[in-house]
């Protein structure tokens, strides 16, 4: 039973690094630039909720919602701002620019809410399940934290589909001036991008913390390095690469922490990626098409 | 239709357009000739709004498009069949094709429009779960056509339509252009294959660096020396 427990809890962490994993992949498909600062935003998300819940005693659905709109808007701004003007500059240009988005987001909320941990209590209150008479329990928060991915995914997937906007989001990243050409606002698309992107992040950060309480001005750093690897694993620019890449991510993750050692879990972790990568550069689902001229 | 008033266009310090001035009208097939680098591109994408010029104006029917940005021209009527294709590689034929009626939205007009492009192009209808990066540089062609022409533009502009083709895409491909001007569509044609533009053209202006050097009747450019020598390789 020990390791089923491990694995269900393996796959409940992929889901949010999946969730994570969503926003980098997106903007990189779409934006085609690596945005650093997404693993802040899940931060701010996850504050936000915190301080709707605990500080102001709200719902927990209302506090997730209100983090969602703050994170969404977030993403905009931050896209509008620091990334926009840069749309003609070279690819690490805009790579120095999110590294320090991420550092301004990190120490914003440093002078606002402190250094010390605060204790994140979980917008989860249901106990969960307990199966096989007792020998297997389910928290909540992972079953839910597992659906909830989930569904997002599905929705994800046929808004790209089916969608207007989806469709943009296709022909922009497929090619931007060709997608201009048939009449698509290549600004406005990549803006959304990142408003869905950051919008995902506030679910990913409200549950993460669902699940692991501590909340401090880092917390986004290493979840966001995480899922970024993850999308790569999966093979950026893949919205399901992000799926399958994060699940396994997780759970690669807490078996190695329960099997291996708990020290040595993250360096196991990048290990794998860095197999993957040797094997698969363009990751597990990554696109390859050859082009006839 | 289409009147381009001294227009100026600079890449940083390289004027790409002394400021050239020309203009289509309605049902006429104009071709735009030109060696590498002469500006053919370059005016075409001013046209389409990817490029802001200098100085100087564009009027698609009579109303100033210079500072219209890109996305906003195809709905106003305007069509651009970009240089190298350009189609989304990554998406099928049928993808593609929606994704040229992106600015339409009455389901009725876009069916019809579909069925005008698989009529004039059969191919695409047959290929059209196939994915675009997997057809042939002619196919291509014919897909980036098919997909300018879902929007059911009243001018199409075309950019070297017949690069890197074999001839017998190249024969094919000026045959659809000949028909698309046939069925009332203005056509604004860029090509190096000086020959074949001027059989099929009603005027045409000759771009050497920036500048108009020459312009009128096809039939009449093609008797002309200098062009002869310098575009037809006689």
């Amino acid at each position: 039973m020990g390791f089923l427990t491990y694995l269900i809890n393996g796959l409940s962490l992929g889901s949010v690094y999946a969730l994570i994993a969503l926003g980098y992949t997106m903007v990189y498909g779409i934006a085609k630039m690596l945005n650093f600062a997404h693993g802040d935003v899940i931060m701010i998300g996850a504050y936000m909720c915190f301080m709707c819940m605990s500080n102001s005693g709200m719902p927990a659905i209302v506090s997730i919602v209100i983090a969602i709109v703050c994170c969404t808007a977030l993403g905009m701004v931050i896209e509008k701002i620091a990334y926009k003007p840069l749309r003609k500059a070279t690819n690490l240009a805009v790579l120095i620019t999110a590294i320090g988005v991420s550092y301004f987001l990190q120490n914003m909320a440093l002078m606002i809410f402190g250094s010390n941990p605060v204790s994140f209590t979980s917008v989860i209150s249901w106990e969960g399940i307990s199966l096989a008479g007792g020998n297997l329990k389910i928290a909540g928060n992972t079953i839910v934290t597992i659906i909830t991915c989930i569904l997002i995914m599905i929705a994800l997937v046929w808004f790209v589909k089916n969608t207007k906007p989806g469709q943009a989001m296709r022909a922009v990243s497929e090619d931007r001036d060709a997608a201009t050409l048939m009449g698509i606002n290549v600004n406005a698309t990549i803006s959304l991008t990142f408003a869905i992107g950051s919008g995902l992040a506030a679910i990913a950060g409200a549950l993460l913390c669902s699940s692991y309480p501590s909340l401090t001005p880092y917390t986004g750093s290493m979840p966001g390095i995480k899922a970024f690897t993850a999308a790569v694993f999966g093979g950026i620019g893949s919205i399901p690469g992000a799926l399958i890449g994060g699940l396994l991510l997780g759970v690669i993750e807490i078996l190695a922490r329960a099997y291996i050692s708990s020290q040595l879990a993250d360096a196991i972790v990048f290990a794998v990626l860095i197999i993957v990568l040797l094997v698969k550069p363009t990751g597990i689902l990554g696109k390859q098409i050859k082009e006839k001229v | 239709m289409l009147e381009v008033k001294d227009l100026i266009v600079n890449y940083g310090v390289i004027q790409a357009l002394k400021g050239i001035s020309f203009e289509v009208n309605e049902g006429e097939v104009i071709a735009l000739i030109g060696a590498n680098g002469a500006g053919k591109t370059t005016t075409l994408q001013t046209i389409s709004g990817m490029l802001q010029p200098t100085s100087g104006s564009v009027l698609l029917e009579g109303t100033d498009i210079t500072k219209v940005p890109g996305h906003k021209i195809v709905s106003m009527g305007l069509a651009h069949v970009p240089e190298g294709r350009r189609v989304f590689a990554g998406l099928t034929v049928l993808e593609n094709l929606k994704m040229g009626a992106y600015t339409r939205s009455n389901k009725k007009e876009i069916e019809d429009a579909f069925e005008r492009v698989y009529e004039s192009f059969p191919r695409l209808k047959e290929r059209q779960n196939q994915l675009a990066g997997t057809l042939s540089g002619g196919e291509q062609q014919m897909l980036a056509m098919g997909r300018a022409l879902m929007s059911q533009p009243r001018i199409i502009l075309m950019d070297e339509p017949s690069m890197g083709l074999s001839p017998i895409y190249v024969e094919e491909i000026f045959n659809i252009i000949q028909s698309i001007s046939k069925a009332g569509t203005t056509v604004l044609l860029v090509e190096q294959n000086a020959k074949k533009a001027l059989a099929i053209a009603d005027r045409a202006y000759v771009l050497e660096t920036g500048n108009i050097v020459l312009s009128g009747n096809a039939n009449e450019l093609m008797n002309d020396d200098s062009i002869k020598k310098a575009y037809l390789g006689e």
